[in-house]
């Protein structure tokens, strides 16, 4: 059974077929990429899946349960953790505190227990910061933990940001476009990240318009044009695909 | 514990009594009176600064919840059912087998017979949470500052309500409500010789609000909170359900409205339709405003120096139109509060350096 299934997914805004009639499937362990030129539709896909927006029709399916419609705090409770595009830092957050936020999900201090500073809510933040700080190890920034995260490089910020998604233990990881707004070699140090990502057991659906960083590292793709699927399969096949040449170079 | 968090904790307590000292020195004991209704207002703007500073909600109704509680306390414990348990109505009967009736004398020697002040604690408790919850409910859900345009037409129906309503002494208000004896030999009332315990009975129940909210903020739910204040969408995605948190801080707020409500109800021996008004609201907003939205002890200064100012009459009867120009100064040139301001910074900063 695949981990994520897409399946005939349509949002219209008005007149427009933002998607349309999308199907797919992401395998368990495996990174699947959507791409696709400006305006195809792409993080409108990404909206839908991690509940940001509500389809028009269609069904999403993680883990054999029907998730559409349902909230994206929900979502990600279920096991589905997502970046975006422009990243997005609490601010006046350290990196730490970032990440410690991240790990929401897996903690219950609620607000009697906040407000009354009981016993139990000194273990649980410890927890909480020591896996924060293991997760901002992994990510390779640990000298940054009491830093401000927003004022940080941006590639910097990006692996704050994967550190934030994965406190939640997701086993789908969504990236809205990781690689936007970083120089090559901050392009090649993500591609790096995410297959580590990748290595750890989790699986990875990523939108991106990086091609160099879609081709390398993706096990599968997905083209999205006008909001319509027009051809799935491995790097090498879309490369080859008269139709995906067409749309990126014209005629 | 880090210092980080204690420290401000306990410079509070410190100032608590060293204001108290200082007016005994000083023979001003008159003020005391004036800083135990500041002190009242501040339970109330410490509520308020989570909402604002916290969940980055504006509420426009604090002086309606406010009016909840010292209402709903005012109205029972005024309230001579000398009769009505004479005349055998059960509910009446029951509550005084059950020992939650107070009797007493009126100014003019009359025998009263009322609902236990702690009872009636209790209900505008419970009332001001229900009322809080329906107005938040369907209000939270939606982003933006709705909560701001749905409490000040919430803030607007209580003004009315007890403006109109006569149980509740329309454009008179409610007077002559007794003390409220929280523990024997500590009464919230307004009795000269009752004046310094009183100050302590304020400046107790303020520093535990304010201990509990410092506790939130330093907690997993305030860094949920500070999270759904700098960026929503966000938050969500991280698990946290933001509509809740905030309808919770909202909740939790408009409780300690309510109490300062009826702690200042008691003590003043009274309350009126001004104290439910939407000018009050806007006060209490100026105050968070002005203190610095997300900084509790900022407001709280603020909201200790400027009501006891008011109080004291300083701005005469231009004292609404204070408030409003503080409003707007500080949005124009301060936004974030004027313990922000660069001479604070830099004040600060050097005192780190040394």
């Amino acid at each position: 059974m695949a981990l994520l299934e897409v399946t005939q997914l349509s949002k219209r805004f008005g007149g427009l077929h933002a998607v349309n009639d999308v199907s797919f499937t992401v395998q368990e362990g495996t990174i699947k990429a959507v791409i696709g030129p400006n305006g195809a539709g792409k993080t409108t896909l990404f909206n839908l899946i991690s509940g940001t927006l509500a389809a028009n029709e269609g069904m999403v399916e993680f883990r054999g349960q029907a998730i559409h419609g349902l909230k994206p705090f929900q979502i990600a409770r279920a096991g589905m953790a997502r970046t975006f595009q422009n990243i997005k830092m609490f601010p006046g957050m350290t990196a730490l505190e970032n990440v410690m936020v991240g790990l929401h999900p897996r903690s219950v201090a609620g607000f009697w227990a906040g407000m009354l500073n009981l016993p139990s809510t000194w273990t649980e933040e410890k927890r909480i910061k020591e896996q924060a700080m293991d997760l901002l190890a992994l990510l390779e920034i640990e000298q940054f933990a009491h830093v401000e995260a927003a004022s940080l490089a941006f590639g910097q910020q990006r692996a704050v940001e994967f550190a934030r998604a994965l406190a939640s233990e997701p086993r789908l990881l969504l990236l809205d476009e990781p690689a936007a707004g970083l120089n090559i070699y901050e392009t090649a140090e993500v591609a790096r990240l995410i297959t580590k990502i990748q290595g750890r057991g989790i699986t990875v659906l990523l939108v991106e318009h990086d091609m160099s960083l879609v081709m390398d590292i993706s096990d599968e793709i997905v083209v999205l044009s006008f909001g319509e699927r027009i051809a799935e399969g491995t790097p090498r096949e879309i490369q080859n695909n008269k139709d995906v040449i067409q749309i990126y170079l014209g005629e | 514990m880090d210092s980080k968090k204690t420290m401000p904790v306990l410079i509070f307590a410190v100032v608590l009594v060293a204001l108290q000292v200082a007016t005994s020195l000083s023979g001003r004991d008159y003020y005391l009176t004036q800083l135990t209704m500041s002190l009242y207002t501040c339970l109330l703007i410490s509520g308020l600064c989570l909402v604002m500073g916290y969940a980055g909600q504006l509420s426009l109704g604090h002086a309606g919840f406010f009016a909840i509680g010292g209402y709903t306390s005012a109205t029972l414990t005024t309230l001579n059912l000398t009769s009505a348990l004479e005349g055998g109505n059960g509910l009446v009967v029951l509550l005084a087998k059950l020992g939650l009736l107070v009797s007493g004398t009126s100014l003019f020697g009359e025998e009263l017979l009322y609902v236990q002040p702690w009872l009636a604690f209790v209900l505008a408790i419970v009332i001001t949470t229900v009322v809080a919850f329906l107005v938040g409910i369907p209000v939270l859900k939606l982003k933006g500052h709705y909560l701001a345009m749905a409490t000040l037409g919430f803030g607007i129906i209580i003004y009315r309500v007890v403006l109109a309503v006569e149980i509740f002494g329309e454009a008179d208000g409610i007077s002559d409500v007794p003390g409220f004896t929280l523990l024997p030999g500590l009464t919230i009332n307004g009795e000269m010789d009752n004046r310094v315990i009183n100050y302590y009975i304020a400046a107790g129940v303020l520093f535990l609000g304010v201990l509990l909210l410092q506790n939130l903020i330093y907690s997993r739910v305030g860094r949920a909170l500070r999270a759904i204040h700098g960026a929503e969408d966000a938050a969500n995605a991280m698990g946290i359900n933001t509509s809740r948190y905030k309808l919770y801080t909202f909740v939790i707020s408009a409780i300690f409205a309510a109490v300062a409500g009826v702690m200042m109800t008691h003590y003043n021996g009274g309350i009126a339709p001004a104290d439910a008004g939407v000018m009050k609201s806007v006060r209490y907003v100026a105050i968070v405003a002005i203190g610095g939205m997300a900084s509790l002890w900022g407001a709280l200064s603020m909201g200790a120096v400027l009501t006891f100012l008011s109080l004291r009459g300083m701005f005469g009867s231009y004292d609404d139109a204070v408030f409003g120009v503080i409003l707007i100064t500080i949005m124009l040139f301060a936004p974030h509060g004027i313990l922000q301001l660069p001479f604070w910074r830099k004040f600060k900063k050097s005192a780190k350096d040394e």
